[in-house]
């Protein structure tokens, strides 16, 4: 496979939450999340309870992915921060280790200029949680020549039904 | 690039459905959504032109259930069939955990399947993937017109694994073979798990 797998252990998983969560408040944002360059959701916190944060991830993906097109189209590298400001709510996207997308939404209660200063912080602490799942990772790939033990070894006929009852 | 929580016990894979322009990819998707117990999927978002072509991507969020103890989701892409789109179709494929070729039955499309298999095997590389080595199926769509070309005809043109991958034939407009091909590729998907790397 082309790119390593992203593999999200106990111990990073609870330090990333707490690294968005403060993010949430020293940035006075509403809603604080991560998502993989592919779409999925890694971890959200705040107002959420009536957000799509599935869409929400698959969309910033795709915008992200399309604006990387654009960036290399004109020979730039990426856009590493793109902003859609709203009538009320704005979105503040940021890429973090190459490979992970953050995204703030905040309201006229915090300011840009706030929220980027916030995420630059963040993102230092966010850079060294994805190297130590980068390394371990890596150091697991080494000795077992796999990335995880995978609980599917044997997945069965019955099993993918009833998946699907 | 299949996403494993350890922490939340989660697995999420992404599939996308590749094919020509009308051959009823979009419509799979649709299917599946008007099926699916509410609270298992999301919302089925469709970045659609006025006049319903696909522009960048449809996407529907499943969540199944679980298996061997992992709450495993799939996340359904369809890419715009249109020749012009070809630099959309690529972003889609990153990350892809298994792909579903919906090829159009109809005699007069077998050059377009053709033509759009060789872009996926293109693109895929480009993303540093190749056919031959990832979850993939082969979905023989509109079988209930009568234009069609003969399955053996079809896999003859169509097939690039050897042994041959998986075939389903299906009308996506009424359902037949859809689940049976999603099937098809997520245990694909789920069983690649396991391969070394
Ligand atoms: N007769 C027939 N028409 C189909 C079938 N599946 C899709 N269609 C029709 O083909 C057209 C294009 O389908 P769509 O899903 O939008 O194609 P896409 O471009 O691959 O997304 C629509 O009018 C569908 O109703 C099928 O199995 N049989
Ligand atoms: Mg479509």
């Amino acid at each position: 496979m082309a790119a390593p797998d992203i593999v999200m252990y106990e111990e990073e998983f609870n330090q990333i939450k707490g690294i968005i969560a403060k993010l949430r408040v020293d940035a006075n944002s509403k809603v604080v999340f991560l998502v993989d360059k592919n779409g999925q959701q890694i971890a959200a916190h705040g107002d959420i309870e009536n957000l799509d944060t599935t869409s929400l991830a698959s969309l910033t993906a795709g915008n992200v992915a399309a604006t990387d097109g654009l960036a290399r189209l004109i020979g730039e590298k990426e856009f590493s921060i793109l902003f859609h400001e709203g009538e009320k709510d704005n979105i503040h996207i940021s890429i973090v280790a190459s490979r992970v997308i953050l995204v703030v939404i905040f309201d006229e209660r915090s300011s840009l200029g706030l929220v980027r200063l916030r995420v630059k912080k963040a993102s230092e602490e966010l850079n060294r949680v994805f190297s130590n799942i980068m390394a371990k990772v890596e150091k697991e790939r080494a000795s077992t020549g796999t990335t995880f033990e995978s609980p599917f070894a044997e997945i069965t006929d019955e099993d993918i039904d009833s998946l699907f009852s | 690039m299949t996403f494993i929580n350890y922490a939340s016990r989660e697995i999420n894979c992404k599939i996308v459905y590749y094919g020509p322009g009308l051959c009823g990819k979009t419509t799979n998707l649709q299917w599946i959504y008007e099926k699916t117990n509410p609270n298992a999927k999301g919302k089925l978002i469709s970045l659609a032109t006025e006049t319903d072509r696909t522009l960048f991507f449809d996407f529907l969020p499943l969540e199944l259930g679980t298996v061997r103890g992992f709450k495993t989701r799939f996340h359904l892409y369809t890419v715009p069939g249109q020749v012009f789109y070809d630099a959309s179709r690529k972003l889609i494929l990153k990350g892809v955990d298994g792909v579903i070729f919906v090829a159009d039955s109809q005699v007069e499309r077998m050059d377009a399947n053709v033509e759009a298999i060789e872009n996926l095997m293109v693109n895929l590389k480009s993303q540093g993937y190749d056919l031959l080595n990832i979850p993939y199926v082969l979905q023989l769509n509109k079988r209930d017109l009568p234009n069609v070309a003969t399955v053996d005809e079809m896999k003859q043109a169509l097939q690039r694994k050897n042994p041959g991958e998986p075939v389903y034939e299906a009308c996506a407009a009424r359902g037949t073979g859809v689940f049976e091909t999603l099937k098809g590729v997520a245990k694909l998907v789920l069983a690649d798990l396991t391969k070394t790397q």
